[in-house]
């Protein structure tokens, strides 16, 4: 048992328990944001310390090797770009900044345990750091819009993780064990392959985690708490959870079910056309702007899902790659809203207009994204579309990639309705948009982001390449 | 008639399905929690009793587990119901409705 293996956890663990005691004594309020934005150095630090290492350690139970290393540094990058987004945001609950800050730390700890984690009790639990954290954040305003998208989530959380404990209750009465390791070889040991108590595991199992990546038909909570939980919530329930719902599905389905490949892969190879067609037919009809997003990340999840259908390496590694480009864009679109909605207080597309004439390069920064989201290039979007679907093809999901191709034209439609109302649009008032410094900066490292992956993609798609090598078989 | 690791699944199936039944049925927020808890005993009495049948003890440590985590997502579940109900005088969840269920 090496504890140091676990010291990006723990020291971020530490920050988040340090941001509340410091809120006892500091008579400036102020200060608690940027000691947590800071603070995420030290696990930063631990992360890379330990990058190269390939260990397991607790019994086998916490992995730590690329794979889990590059989603550490993930989530802690996307943590750090919502802290800096929520500075001035965080005015609006003054009396409960540190709990605020704390509580997203504590989310994030969740998540790199659920990427570095080979042992279902602590899958089980890593989820549920995640899952409460998130729940009471999106309940964080207390206005009643955002109450009810708090308990929305949180009862449509509870019972996706009833479901998936279910699953998880059938996999380990038929293998005897939680381990990951275990449960394949007691699948290929004893024959478990066409048993039905196992599909029905396994399915329950994609039901659980098909709630965490809003995949059709466990969305139906996205619209809702997009649109009601706190703006910068938004962003990292967009992008966090749900990536960390794609890390948990990778190890599970690669480690414990890769005896198993055929059977899941075609499961996703469905739920991906579905998902993308839903979430981009109903983004159509959409008046505000973040249930607009929260369909287009239903539709994303559709894309991504391609990436678990294709079972090769080449396919999940163009999956991590999507994951970041896609969490670069969502997080410069939700930024720029976040900045323009403080001044406007409203999140309906049609106030958005003339918006470039207002505030020049939020109305540009948000351009940007949105045409990264229909993959247009020279734009990050553009490359991540590429990769998914050239792997796509290479595992002969041809009729898939289709579909994909399709749903992205039919996406450009309400993507870049959002722009012409910011572009031709007449203004509604001629007030300019100021926003804080830390806004600012996050803004400029995601649009910076955006295109600099759009252009030289292929530094990451190195990391990607290297964290998904530990699946080859 | 000895009681066997059967009986055990198809009651924890059943309780599983009430629970179910009530999550999607019922109006009141505080009984969906209820249902709720109903579908995570349903999972402890499956876990429990495969681990005794196979004499695994990782089932048991499972539920205990559960159990706290339950009890943690029932006070924040419990918390927001009272936020909703300060502000609207009500817990019936076909009421939420600011925003398109």
């Amino acid at each position: 048992m090496d504890l140091y293996l676990l010291s990006p956890e723990i020291s971020l663990l530490a920050l988040a328990l340090v941001v509340i005691l410091l809120d006892l004594f500091i008579g400036r309020k102020w200060i608690l944001g940027w000691v947590s934005i800071i603070g995420l150095i030290v696990p930063v630090i631990f992360t890379l310390s330990l990058w190269g290492r390939n260990e397991t350690s607790f019994g086998g139970a916490l992995a730590v090797d690329h794979f889990s290393l590059f989603f550490h540094l993930f989530f802690l990058g996307v943590a750090a770009l919502v802290l800096l987004s929520s500075t001035e945001f965080a005015r609006k609950f003054a009396a409960f900044r540190a709990e605020y800050y704390a509580l997203i730390l504590l989310a994030a700890t969740g998540m790199m345990l659920l990427a570095s984690t080979r042992e279902l009790i602590s899958i089980f639990v890593a989820l549920e750091l995640t899952g409460i954290s998130l729940y009471v954040l999106t309940g964080f305003l207390k206005d009643p819009k955002s109450s009810e998208a708090g308990l929305k989530y949180l009862l449509l959380g509870a019972v996706a993780s009833a479901v998936f404990l279910y699953g998880m209750a059938l996999v380990f009465g038929l293998t005897g064990t939680t381990y990951l390791e275990g449960i394949a070889a007691a699948i290929s040991a004893e024959g478990l392959l066409g048993s039905p108590a196992l599909l029905m595991g396994i399915v329950l199992l994609v039901a659980g985690f098909g709630f965490k990546i809003a995949a059709v038909p466990f969305q139906m909570w996205v619209p809702d708490v997009y649109e009601g939980a706190p703006t910068p919530i938004t962003a990292y329930l967009s992008v966090a959870s749900k990536a960390a719902g794609f890390a948990v599905i990778l190890r599970v389905f690669y480690e414990a079910l890769g005896p198993a490949s055929l059977d899941w892969g075609m499961i996703f190879a469905v739920l991906a056309a579905i998902t993308m067609t839903v979430g981009n037919i109903v983004a159509i009809a959409q008046k505000n702007i973040k249930r607009m997003l929260g369909y287009s990340s239903i539709a994303m999840a559709g894309y991504l899902m391609i990436g678990l259908a294709a079972v090769t390496t080449e396919a999940s590694s163009a999956l991590i790659f999507f994951l970041a480009c896609y969490a670069l864009t969502n997080l410069g679109a939700f930024i720029a809203i976040i900045a323009i909605s403080n001044k406007i207080n409203s999140d309906e597309i049609s106030d958005y207009s003339g918006m470039v004439r207002r505030a020049p390069l939020y109305a540009l920064a948000l351009a940007l994204c949105l045409i990264s989201l229909t993959g247009i290039p020279p734009t990050a979007g553009f490359m991540a579309k590429i990769y998914i679907f050239s792997a796509g093809v290479n595992a002969e999901l041809l009729w898939l990639v289709i579909i994909a191709v399709i749903n992205s034209v039919i996406s450009a439609y309400y993507y870049l309705r959002v722009v012409r109302v910011m572009f031709l649009g007449e203004p509604l008032s001629k007030e300019g948009v100021h926003a804080s410094s830390g806004l600012r900066v996050a803004l400029s490292i995601s649009c910076l982001g955006v295109l600099l992956l759009g252009i030289y993609p292929w530094m990451l798609l190195k990391f990607a390449e290297t964290a998904a090598s530990i699946f080859l078989p | 008639m000895a009681v066997g690791l059967e009986h055990f699944l198809i009651l924890s199936a059943v309780l599983f399905a009430i629970g179910l039944y009530g999550v999607l049925a019922k109006r009141n927020a505080v009984v969906i929690l209820m249902s709720i808890e109903i579908m995570l005993t349903a999972v402890n009495i499956t876990m429990v009793a495969f681990s005794r049948y196979s004499h695994v003890i990782s089932g048991q440590v499972f539920v205990i587990f559960i159990m706290v985590v339950a009890a943690a997502e029932a006070a924040v579940g419990l918390a927001l119901i009272i936020a909703i109900y300060r502000s609207r005088k009500t817990v019936d969840a076909e009421k939420f409705d600011l925003m398109k269920w």
